[in-house]
């Protein structure tokens, strides 16, 4: 663990990549406690800049709703659709590309067609569609986000499975009896969980994008505040309240680009004899 | 005495933190004359290959040397600059390794691979650089050089490509030859040819070669002068002759006395014994390619017509060169594979006629040790969960199946405590051990040991193999032995079976084959292991 770590931090960017993430979940976490008021009611005058009152430092929105507010509340949203729905995805994937991978033949050709189905449709637009019949609600969302993402699990899985299977200790395992169940879950996934957790961490990211593409298109929770959903109704504004669509913009980018530098840096502790080279 | 054309000087090299040694070169000093071979020979990890690296600017990123000094042409190589060493590399000191596949571009075919080299040093012109590369291709005695020099990699043999490597590697005419062991990955035949043709080379051009190799029989096939590594010393330095016939140094003495002697004793036939495995008929063919409409489908008879008879308390050896079927026997005997057709007769029961319940029932009695000691371990279990996990998966309670782990490795002279160590944690040697453990824990009759001790050191090797035969005798085991190392096939077996293109092509007691092979097969294998000249001179 210690060693790990020592080769996690040995890549800057994965370093402040944690520290941003970090940051977030507290704010998500500490956001009640921070703004006991719900971020949907009106607290001052429609349109207050930034920085013009100490109680309100990001501004209020067109209908007076404080915007810092609502970011800390939307981190809540975006994590949860995150991670919930990237446990779902893997929940899918890796069984069916375990199996594929393992077993071969007929199974692993009707499994894989399976896959390419969901591939060779668009994901928003799958996406979209699937949120717009099952009504717009956090469950839906994040159900949504997992049946478009699982894809590449799968593939990752099976390809990684389908190396492993010829491996002399699955056949060590085979010989002394232990049934195929057993080998998949004892002798070969373990194995792959290193490309699954770093696959995994830049998932959640591509997670929280969709769901704040979702909610900009007004297809989020109506109950729950969330970032894309605030740039969403700030964009008839956007030129009399920059700031509207600005914060939760850079909320946005800062948690994908923190995602995508953890996930970097994982790659790098995981797969040590891959990592780039120290110059 | 001539002057040296490469001279290393008290070289030290450092290892990064947390290597098992500080140096991996450790304050050593050779040299290298034109005109000669020198062998350095050491066991893995002895750091034999770190100071031909170091002269080729070739050492990995955190490893770096800190003392001493590689003369060449009268200047210190370690202090040049990098575009100085690109001047240096293939001119002046050339290389070629172990594994030509990996060593050449797969995508290019030979003849530009040849050029590339003078185009590398601005050299010829590219109607010149053609031609210079099919004389170099029939300098290396490849079989029609024109057709070879069109071919991809893949599709010339293993043989061929390390030709055409050292074709490369002469191209521009270097002075010295530095060769990182070039033959370890190809049959002993191929070896033989490939060693005859670098000696061959060496005398026509006078060029210094050094020669790193793990194998003693090849040093006395071509060395003139030896040096012995160990740890990052060297322990031992002198003429071919004297280090071989007349060590000094203890650990150069254990390593010649672990290699194992060609002769074969003569042992009881087992006669009266009862036949424990019986294989009658046994066929396997690969099919691979045929397309859809053109090509035709590439069909291999992997293992023809094989019979074989296994009595109890026996070791049978199966030999062979790569691709000559004896790991398909070894595989269809367990069912890893599907025999197309014939019998296994494993007491009473066909094992290829089984399936299921009945097949995992039958597969207790016959168990396998697997020759990569590094791929046969699961990385993320523990050593006592690994041993277990077979008898567990037949019913016995988890406490009764690590109690029986225990005693297994005390039985392979492993510590008890392993069992909460990960197989990284353990040597090559060591994770053989734990490989046989677990063979053995479901007390099975027969074992196939696939190259088990192939990927080992000699002196380890040697270990192992003890070991193997007096787990045999103990136990009551019969063993199939399958090896291409027709010396550890003659330390360890009763019988051994000679295998050729997927057939059994001569049978009988280790020491009929081996002081009289009948066919002409196994007389070209008998002749082509290294080292067999000077132990039947030594023998008188």
């Amino acid at each position: 663990m210690a060693d790990f770590w020592k080769r996690f931090s040995r890549n800057r960017g994965a370093v402040i990549g944690l520290a941003i993430l970090a940051i977030v979940v507290l704010v998500a976490i500490l956001a009640p406690l921070l703004f006991p008021q719900s971020p949907w009611r009106m607290v001052q005058r429609p349109f207050l800049p930034p920085f013009a009152m100490d109680q309100y430092p990001l501004g209020t929105d067109a209908l007076g709703r404080n915007v810092i507010s609502g970011l800390a509340y939307g981190a809540q949203v975006s994590l949860l659709v995150g991670l919930v729905s990237t446990v779902a995805a893997l929940l899918i994937g890796i069984p069916i590309g375990a199996l594929a991978g393992y077993f071969g033949g007929w199974a692993d050709d009707a499994l894989m067609r399976f896959t390419e189905f969901f591939q060779t449709v668009p994901s928003f637009a799958l996406a979209i569609v699937l949120v717009a019949i099952f009504e717009p609600s956090i469950q839906s969302i994040i159900a949504a986000i997992a049946i478009v993402s699982w894809p590449p699990v799968a593939r990752l899985v099976r390809g990684e499975v389908l190396s492993l299977r010829s491996r002399e200790y699955v056949e060590a395992a085979i010989l002394s009896g232990q049934t195929s169940l057993t080998i998949i879950l004892r002798q070969v996934l373990p194995n792959t969980i290193s490309p699954i957790i770093v696959l995994a961490s830049l998932m959640v990211a591509t997670a929280i994008l969709l769901e704040s593409s979702l909610s900009f298109l007004g297809l989020g929770d109506p109950n729950l505040m969330s970032w894309g959903y605030m740039i969403g109704a700030a964009r008839t504004v956007i030129r009399q309240a920059w700031w509207l669509s600005f914060f939760p913009g850079v909320a946005i980018l800062l948690t994908v680009l923190a995602l995508n530098l953890i996930g970097e840096g994982l790659n790098d502790a995981l797969n040590p004899r891959l990592a780039r080279r120290g110059k | 005495m001539k002057d040296p054309v490469l001279s290393i000087k008290n070289l030290k090299i450092a290892l990064p933190e947390g290597a098992d040694r500080d140096f991996a070169v450790d304050d050593v000093t050779y040299d290298l004359f034109p005109g000669e071979i020198l062998c350095i020979v050491g066991e893995s990890g002895s750091g034999k290959s770190m100071s031909a690296n170091a002269a080729m600017g070739l050492l990995p990123d955190l490893v770096r040397p800190v003392g001493g000094e590689i003369i060449f042409d009268g200047t210190d190589v370690l202090k040049l600059s990098e575009a100085e060493m690109m001047d240096l590399r293939g001119k002046k000191i050339a290389m070629i390794f172990q594994e030509p596949m990996s060593a050449l571009n797969p995508l290019m075919r030979v003849e530009d691979q040849i050029a590339e080299v003078f185009e590398a040093h601005g050299l010829l012109t590219p109607k010149e650089r053609a031609a210079r590369a099919i004389e170099l291709l029939t300098e290396v005695g490849i079989p029609d050089p024109q057709k070879a020099a069109r071919a991809y990699p893949f599709q010339l043999s293993g043989g061929q490509r390390q030709r055409v490597m050292i074709a490369m590697a002469l191209a521009l005419e270097p002075r010295i030859l530095i060769a990182d062991e070039p033959t370890t990955a190809l049959d002993v035949t191929t070896q033989a040819q490939i060693l005859e043709l670098i000696r061959n080379l060496q005398e026509k051009h006078g060029m210094a070669v050094m020669f790193i190799t793990h194998d003693f029989g090849v040093v006395a096939e071509i060395a003139d002068r030896v040096a012995v590594m160990q740890y990052g010393k060297i322990v031992e330095a002198g003429t071919a002759d004297e280090v071989l016939d007349n060590p000094q140094h203890e650990y150069t003495q254990k390593l010649i006395a672990a290699i194992p002697k060609l002769a074969a004793e003569e042992t009881e036939a087992p006669v009266g014994k009862t036949p424990i495995l019986e294989v009658e008929g046994l066929n396997k063919t690969y099919v691979t390619g045929g397309g859809l409409f053109f090509s035709k489908p590439r069909v291999v008879h992997a293992v023809n017509d094989v019979n074989l008879t296994l009595c109890e308390g026996e070791t049978l050896g199966i030999v062979g060169e790569s691709g000559s079927g004896k790991s398909s026997v070894g595989r269809c005997l367990v069912r890893l594979m599907q025999p197309d057709s014939g019998t296994v007769k494993l007491a009473g029961h066909d094992m290829a006629q089984l399936s299921g319940d009945a097949l995992r029932e039958a597969r207790k009695s016959i168990q396998m040790i697997f020759q990569d000691p590094y791929a046969s371990l699961n990385p993320r279990s523990k050593v006592g969960r690994i041993i277990a996990e077979g008898p567990m998966a037949h019913g016995v309670s988890k406490q009764e199946a690590y109690a029986r782990a225990v005693k297994l490795l005390e039985l392979v002279d492993l510590d008890a405590l392993a069992i909460d160590r990960y197989p990284h944690e353990f040597s090559g040697g060591q994770r053989q051990r734990i490989g046989i453990a677990r063979a053995l824990a479901l007390e099975p009759r027969v074992i196939i040991a696939d190259e088990a001790v192939s990927a080992l050191d000699v002196s380890i090797q040697a270990q192992v193999l003890d070991l193997l035969a007096d787990l045999k005798e103990r136990l009551n085991l019969a063993l199939i032995f399958i090896t291409h190392d027709l010396r550890v096939a003659a330390q360890i077996c009763d019988r051994i079976a000679v295998m050729q293109k997927g057939k059994v092509v001569e049978m009988g007691p280790a020491h009929a084959i081996f002081n009289n092979p009948q066919s002409d097969y196994t007389r070209t294998l008998i002749e082509a292991i290294p080292g067999r000249e000077k132990e039947l001179a030594a023998a008188g």
